[in-house]
């Protein structure tokens, strides 16, 4: 596992740093390119300017000012930065807080890993934000946080400073723990039902009601002048549910039934609140009228159905019917892997549903960074917002299409040629590095030896654990193990 | 070509949006007794494509293909006028009609108890009413070999000596119409030195010493070379003796094609100790092996290459191996097996992702894979691995006619199978999601 930790940090050196950065230019000009804008159409051999991280000016007649970085990108594709309205990279550790029914009171931000390979790999499929999510195992589930993938830098600097924070909650299988046996000897969770589920959250609001209640009344009589007042106790637990209450925190909300999703927006509506996004939602659309009707967003797979019950009726048609409807729908990963890979599986909309190429790439720009509250910075290109792009050899919707560079803030953070040219340099250091382990281990046992043999002579000295030289794959979890432990407890 | 310009974009979603007037499968009493496809530029992946080509089918096999055949009177015809006519796509490993709901145990046959079940073959329990048949099909996929004890999404894979995979195409009322080959290889799921595996039970990752998991699987190698070798024995005895002076075993009865080297073993492993170890047990014992998944045989190239062991490949699109291995490496791949001269083909591993087989060649092409092998990857590589591409793989008389027209490029995203036929049948493209789309895109407004 050390071993592991110190070839990520190995990777993080010799890829992290942004080549602008050395630089540090604040003018950057990417120019030839076909920019697919998502709002106001495609620009044939079109130029971006970016200024200080952000779109100076998007057209086909823009001339390169002087001292700018240039981007030649003559033959290529410029499209907004992909946002994965569903992932679950960049955490550390297990995904789901197993155990309370309403786990409001963990956060995913305090556990966000910044060096999680996958950020780099997402990075390196046109992906630049992404909303971390916990799991699908209780009604009620943990706080999450919005993040730009920006590779090599620290923790505190991943979250999309602005995003308002969100809550996901869960309908279904996985918080009535279908698809996860109990194990022996511990008594089964409740909820246990669909029926349950409905309750949790229900009851969840009323405690949240009151006790948002009890703080109104403090702050009011406080404001009012009233003096000797005991503010009422603080609950962990309950503070996020306020902040939903006072929309102030996104819903997110794994579901997979028509029946459920409904039951969603009833409770909603009886609270107040809105439900920001229905997420995977793969029966969607069935009440597509009632979603988009009730305000809320649908984030969705293109293809995914079968892996179990709840999903035996999804339909790749989800996408595109939810859009015909009105519901303002994107195409989300729930996956490291389906996340480089967004492009594609945003085009499988024009196959399944006859959705234009345009509306097909909203899917995975504009309409979920519209769900995520940041459309006014992320999403499309245009004058004003992050310049968070990604820059394709082909038409992104097409299955040839592959990620040259992809840029967030104005920074490049992935480079296709930049990434192959250090392959040789990383094979040679990684070499050099498990040559010297491996003799420093045989130095090792070579020292171990002797001092084994002194201490024949002191029988009451214990010789110290041998350190064994590095064998190949030991310390790695297998591909298998990896997606288990990603999918354990129900993410999807 | 290879990319869809803008306008045409929207010609292609106006042309999907008009309904198909294929009949729907299963046919009538009235099937025609040949048809001809005609007018289509006719990719026979034996030669160079046809423009304006016609493909003749009569009786479940292409009897001609050409620029200038003449139509026979009683065939059907087909204008396929504007689209592109291939083989039907071949998935080589799935767990189609073994697997219909993944989560739910008793819609799956994949895994059965135990590690060593040779007698096991998936034919037995394919279900030709699974629901993931007509929506597999209906994206280009005409025939699979479901393969028992093989992973898939949220499958567990199971047993060492897991059974025997069967090659069956797409469409018919019962297994036997459908059956292509009741055993095409013998599944083995290679043991695998693993210090850290996941404990569903705790939801945890579980660490072991090195020494204790080399011990299980050195008793596991030893086990499976024991089998191998007792059904050479029961070859010999059943040869020599009566069968009055041995015991009829079923299981060694099963393993006695594969160690007479007449049926292959389709070895499942990933990474590179692994698949040096299988190869060199394999090469010990005088089994033909393929490889199945290989994340790393882009390590082994030259082993595999020598030993002329071919490979179905896992999902290109896939995360690498290792944490430092090169974020495109799944990607590139194949590529670098077929520079290498290594034979290999595209599969799923999967149920309900089978109808992503081309997305997954389309991929390795986008990272250098050239076109002609790509297609050849989904369409005919996996017929010669497994030993039926005299009947499947290539548009040549004489062959199964399992046959798609596509309205393009049948690896882009977009694409459209147009016309299907299976086993010489014209088939609908319809399924069960289809089915559903239609029924609720018609949904009226609720009322408020």
């Amino acid at each position: 596992m050390k071993r592991a930790i110190f070839f990520a940090a190995l990777i993080v050196t010799a890829v992290a740093p942004p080549v602008t950065r050395a630089q540090n230019p604040t003018t950057i000009f990417i120019q030839n390119a076909t920019v697919l804008t998502v709002t106001h159409g495609n620009i044939e051999h079109g130029s971006i300017l970016i200024r200080d991280g952000k779109i100076g000016a998007v057209g086909a007649d823009l001339k390169a000012p002087e001292g700018a970085t240039i981007i030649d990108a003559t033959g290529e594709f410029v499209m907004p930065g992909i946002i994965d309205c569903h992932s679950h990279i960049a955490v550390d550790g297990s995904v789901n807080e197993a155990g309370p029914a309403v786990s409001s009171m963990a956060n995913i931000a305090d556990v966000l890993n910044p060096d999680d390979i996958n950020i780099y790999r997402d990075l390196a499929g046109g992906v630049t934000t992404a909303n971390i999510l916990h799991g699908s195992a209780n009604p009620v589930g943990g706080q999450t946080v919005v993040i730009k993938l920006r590779w090599g830098k620290p923790a505190a600097d991943l979250p999309f400073q602005g995003a308002l924070p969100g809550i996901k909650f869960a309908l279904g299988e996985n918080p009535k723990h279908s698809n996860f046996p109990t194990p022996p000897g511990i008594t089964p969770r409740y909820p246990g039902t669909r029926l349950g589920v409905e309750e949790v959250i229900r009851q969840a609001f009323i405690e949240a009601r009151e006790y948002k209640k009890q703080w109104d009344d403090y702050n009011q009589h406080k404001s009012a002048g009233e003096q000797n007042l005991i503010p009422p106790r603080r609950d962990v637990r309950l503070d996020p549910l306020v902040e939903v209450l006072e929309g102030k925190r996104y819903v997110h909300a794994h579901c997979y039934r028509a029946d459920e999703i409904l039951m969603l927006i009833r409770v909603a509506s009886e609270f107040g609140f809105k439900v920001r996004t229905f997420q995977h939602v793969l029966e969607g659309y069935k009440i597509a009228d009632e979603i988009a009707a009730s305000g809320a967003g649908g984030s969705t797979f293109s293809d995914w159905w079968a892996y179990k019950m709840e999903a035996f009726d999804a339909i790749p048609y989800n996408a595109a019917l939810m859009t015909e409807r009105g519901v303002i729908t994107s195409v989300n990963s729930d996956d490291a892997q389906e996340a480089r890979q967004l492009n594609q599986e945003a085009a499988k909309s024009m196959k399944f549903g006859g959705l234009s190429a345009n509306d097909a790439l909203k899917l995975i720009t504009l309409n979920p960074a519209i769900q995520l509250g940041i459309d006014a910075r992320a999403g499309s290109i245009d004058v004003g917002k992050d310049a968070d792009l990604a820059i394709y050899n082909h038409d992104p919707l097409s299955v040839y299409a592959v990620v040259q560079k992809t840029l967030i803030d104005g920074q490049v953070y992935f480079d296709r040629q930049r990434d192959i040219a250090q392959r040789t340099t990383l094979a040679v250091e990684k070499q050099a590095l498990l040559d010297k382990e491996k003799k420093a281990a045989e130095a090792q046992k070579a020292e171990e030896k002797k001092r084994d043999e002194n201490s024949e002579k002191k029988p009451d000295k214990k010789p110290s654990q041998k350190r064994k030289p590095p064998q190949n794959g030991d310390s790695n979890v297998s591909a298998n193990a990896t997606v288990a432990t990603a999918t354990a407890g129900g993410t999807r | 070509m290879k990319i869809l310009n803008l306008s045409s974009r929207a010609v292609l979603a106006l042309v999907l949006a008009a309904s198909l007037a294929v009949p729907a499968w299963p046919q009538t009493a009235a099937t025609p007794a040949a048809y001809a496809i005609k007018g289509g530029k006719v990719f026979t992946l034996a030669g160079a494509p046809i423009d304006n080509g016609t493909v003749i089918i009569r009786d479940g096999k292409i009897v001609a293909v050409g620029a200038n055949i003449a139509i026979p009177q009683d065939a059907q015809v087909i204008d396929a006028t504007g689209l592109e006519v291939y083989p039907g796509m071949f998935d080589p490993i799935t767990q189609i009609g073994l697997n219909e709901v993944s989560a739910v145990g008793a819609t799956v046959d994949v895994s059965e108890l135990g590690d060593y079940n040779p007698e096991l073959v998936a034919a037995t329990a394919v279900n030709p009413a699974s629901a993931h048949i007509p929506v597999t099909r209906a994206n280009g996929i005409t025939e699979v070999i479901a393969a028992p004890g093989t992973t898939g999404f949220d499958l567990q894979s199971g047993g060492l000596i897991a059974g025997q995979a069967s090659a069956f195409n797409l469409a018919g009322w019962t297994i036997d119409e459908m059956q292509i080959n009741r055993s095409v290889a013998m599944v083995i799921n290679w043991p695998t030195i693993q210090t850290s595996t996941f404990d569903f039970a705790s939801f945890s990752v579980k660490e072991k010493p090195y020494a204790d998991v080399k011990k299980e699987y050195d008793k596991s190698v030893n086990a499976l070379s024991d089998w191998l070798d007792r059904a050479r024995h029961y070859a010999q005895a059943k040869e020599k003796g009566s069968p009055a002076l041995y015991e009829r075993d079923l299981k060694l009865e099963a393993l006695v094609p594969v160690v007479e080297g007449k049926l292959p073993v389709l070895v499942i492993a990933d990474q590179e100790r692994d698949i040096r170890n299988a190869v060199d047990f394999c090469t010990k014992k005088n089994l033909k092996m393929i490889l199945g998944s290989g994340a790393e045989a882009w390590k082994v190239k030259e082993l595999l290459k020598e030993k002329k062991i071919p490979v179905v490949l896992a999902p290109t699109n896939r995360l690498p191996e290792q944490e430092d291995t090169p974020y495109d490496k799944p990607y590139t791949e194949p590529s670098e097996l077929l520079a290498a001269g290594i034979p290999f083909a595209f599969s799923s591993f999967g149920t309900a992702f089978s109808r992503r087989l081309p997305q997954y060649a389309g991929t390795a092409e986008a990272y250098g894979l050239p076109h002609d092998e790509a297609l050849k990857a989904v369409m005919l590589n996996a017929a010669q691995i497994f030993g039926l591409a005299d009947q499947l793989g290539t548009l040549e008389p004489g062959k199964l006619a399992n046959v798609i027209a596509t309205n393009g490029d049948p690896l882009e995203l977009q694409t459209q199978v147009r016309y299907l036929f299976i086993k010489g049948q014209l088939t609908s493209t319809d399924d069960k999601h289809r089915d559903l789309y239609d029924q609720y895109r018609k949904r009226p407004q609720p009322a408020r």
